[in-house]
């Protein structure tokens, strides 16, 4: 019990009574190291950009490195429209990252197709992988995906961690 | 040269087609036949008087009920001249087109784009299959007779399908006619 009172380490998501002590540090770590890997596809992208850079500055949250390569990354961000023909590229990006890895889908298109209901886009990326977070908006403020962001930081806090 | 100047010489050039030849809304549209097509559109770009270099957009539309069913519209610009035009070729279903990539080099990718999307065939083409859908769709889907509520997703959904906000009934085809 003492060592719990010493790891009320986190501002805005205090472990709980009752919290495993090891799921807790890990998420701790895991949740302020977060290596995202950017699928950038349309619009949205922009806003990512723009929440990327300093003015927004996602490195305040832990997350200001961006992978290039699906097997560093641990956090999928889906930015912008998905369409039939690109859904199997997705899935073979989130089948090659490692474990754990969660899952960002970043704008109107990719949570739901967004204005385009028609013959192309995919209506939905959780039609073929799993999504963590929904950020809504066409496309979202950079301040919604910061919020979307702290709701993953509390996710993975919260969450069982699998260390072996 | 102003659209007048164009129109009378296009006339002169061509008389078979004179009547065709109208200004709509400030820009000079001719109807021209699908076996005159080639002749025309090579001296249009060939003729130093038109000198139409630069294929500037062309593009299919579907009048589903109509004969023939669909238009090939050809919008050519003269960077010389600084005049354009706007070529109407009709075509049916089973007819094709002579492919235009023998004189303008970008006409390729968009004809493959119409082929694609429209299902006119092009003879002559050098490369003539999809651009932009994946090679197993079925079907053209911006004709008007394809199911505006028809999926072919390429990976099995985990997912139950929400229903399309439209209706197929409720789809109203504008037609000039
Ligand atoms: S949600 Fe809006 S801004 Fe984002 S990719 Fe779609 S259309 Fe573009």
């Amino acid at each position: 019990m003492e060592i719990k009172e010493q790891v009320r380490f986190d501002p805005y998501v205090p472990p709980k009574l009752g919290d495993n002590i090891v799921d807790s540090i890990v998420g701790w770590g895991r949740k302020y190291s977060i290596f995202m890997y950017p699928f950038v596809t349309a619009c949205c992208g922009m806003e990512y950009m723009s929440v990327a850079s300093s003015h927004y500055d996602i490195d305040r949250f832990g997350a200001g490195l961006p992978r290039f390569s699906p097997r560093m990354a641990d956090v999928l961000m889906v930015v912008g429209t998905v369409n039939h023909k690109l859904a199997p590229i997705l899935k073979r990006i989130y089948d090659q990252m490692c474990e754990p890895k969660w899952v960002i889908s970043f704008g109107a298109c990719a949570s739901v197709g967004g204005p385009y209901d028609n013959y192309a886009v995919l209506q939905g990326i959780d039609r073929i992988i799993p999504v963590d977070i929904y950020i809504p908006g066409c496309p979202p403020r950079p301040e919604a995906v910061l919020d979307g962001l702290m709701k993953l930081h509390k996710k993975i806090q919260n969450q069982k961690h699998e260390l072996f | 040269m102003t659209n007048e100047e164009l129109q009378i010489k296009f006339k002169e050039r061509f008389p078979d087609f004179a009547e065709s030849c109208i200004i709509d809304k400030g820009h000079i549209v001719a109807e021209i036949p699908l076996e005159h097509m080639e002749l025309t559109l090579t001296t249009l770009k060939d003729d130093s008087e038109f000198d139409f270099k630069m294929y500037m957009d062309f593009t299919v539309v579907d009048w589903m009920e109509r004969k023939p069913r669909f238009d090939l519209v050809y919008h050519l610009y003269s960077v010389e001249k600084n005049h354009r035009i706007r070529i109407k070729v009709g075509i049916t279903e089973s007819q094709s087109a002579p492919t235009m990539s023998g004189l303008w080099p970008v006409a390729d990718w968009h004809e493959r784009e119409m082929f694609d999307l429209y299902g006119v065939k092009f003879s002559g083409h050098p490369n003539l299959k999809r651009i932009l859908l994946y090679d197993s769709f079925k079907g053209h889907p911006l004709r008007k007779d394809y199911p505006v509520t028809k999926r072919q997703p390429r990976i099995e959904s985990t997912f139950p399908t929400r229903d399309s906000q439209y209706q197929e009934k409720d789809l109203k085809i504008h037609r000039g006619d």
